[in-house]
């Protein structure tokens, strides 16, 4: 292993701002992703197709999924917690394209989409509960909680970072691992395995923003 | 003992372990989830979401532990 997983591949510069093969991918992804949902939302007709049903299966799934956790309507938080969820399942399982590398499997990603988690949390605070509101709910069940309370917030969002991050990058190493023992056809199980992890670190991603997004807005207890 | 061989042992006992209790905490976990939609099957739906989440939960202490393991075999600062 010549290359450790902790580093960044840099392909280009622009500027002196290096550019690294995980936001060209992420980058591929967004337009991907973007241009397929314009594609399919210009022809919405009442009397569904196929691919509308699809899309309509997705979105109404993933709307109960959060009114379910969170108890409440869903849409103020579908399209954050939805794009998080679509964007995360492309990014995990685009690794296993030829040649492409998951964006997750760099700390970069994970990092990005925990930040934009933990600055969502107290965006939905403030404006579901008010500012005050949000504000005492620091100092339950106890004001002596405090400090653990704003400790809990940033710890979490480190965590949330790490999950994603570890599971994909480790699921890489697990396949190279075993090409480096043994090329044919002994890696298949285990990227068929990768599959698996990459879905289920896509759920419990996007269910532990809502969680934690719940937590801020008062609805489920932390 | 180089530093080299020391860190190659922690790197080691620190996948090991933490892999192994994990293991033992997440077999804990999914069994009561077992026992409780053996005896509420109606419950099946929210137990299973919680399930997810606590396994997850559980999961990324075995992520930390390999994180510590990558760490020191591939960025280790004292043995340069």
């Amino acid at each position: 292993m010549n290359h450790s997983p902790l580093a960044a591949a840099i392909l280009f510069y622009v500027g002196i701002v290096p550019i690294s093969r995980t936001v060209v991918t992420t980058w591929g992804l967004m337009a991907a992703l973007t241009a397929a949902c314009w594609i399919a939302s210009r022809g919405f007709r009442v009397d569904a197709g196929g691919w509308q049903t699809m899309i309509e299966t997705v979105v109404v799934g993933i709307e109960e999924q959060i009114a379910g956790l969170l108890n409440r309507d869903a849409a103020p938080f579908l399209p954050l917690l939805g794009t998080l969820f679509i964007f995360l399942v492309v990014a995990n399982l685009c690794g296993i394209l030829p040649g492409v590398r998951a964006p997750t499997a760099s700390i970069e990603t994970p990092a990005a989409l925990a930040a934009i988690v933990f600055l969502s949390v107290h965006f939905y605070g403030v404006r579901i509960q008010g500012l005050a509101g949000y504000l005492k709910g620091y100092l339950k069940p106890n004001p002596i909680m405090l400090p653990f309370n704003i400790l809990t917030q940033l710890t979490r969002s480190f965590s949330l970072a790490m999950r994603l991050f570890g599971n994909m990058m480790s699921e890489d190493l697990v396949v190279g691992v075993a090409l480096a023992l043994a090329g044919l056809l002994v890696p298949i199980p285990f990227m068929a395995f990768g599959i698996l992890v990459g879905l289920v670190q896509a759920y419990v991603f996007s269910v532990l923003a809502a969680v934690y997004i719940g937590g801020g807005i008062g609805a489920i207890e932390k | 003992m180089t530093l080299q061989m020391l860190s190659i042992i922690g790197a080691v006992v620190a996948v090991a372990v933490g892999s192994i209790t994990p293991a033992l905490a997440e077999g804990r976990a999914i069994t009561a989830a077992m026992e409780g939609i053996a005896r509420q099957p109606e419950a099946a739906g929210s137990l299973s979401r919680t399930l997810f989440v606590g396994l997850a939960m559980i999961e990324t202490m075995a992520i930390y532990c390999l994180m510590v393991a990558l760490l020191l075999l591939l960025a280790n600062p004292f043995a340069r």
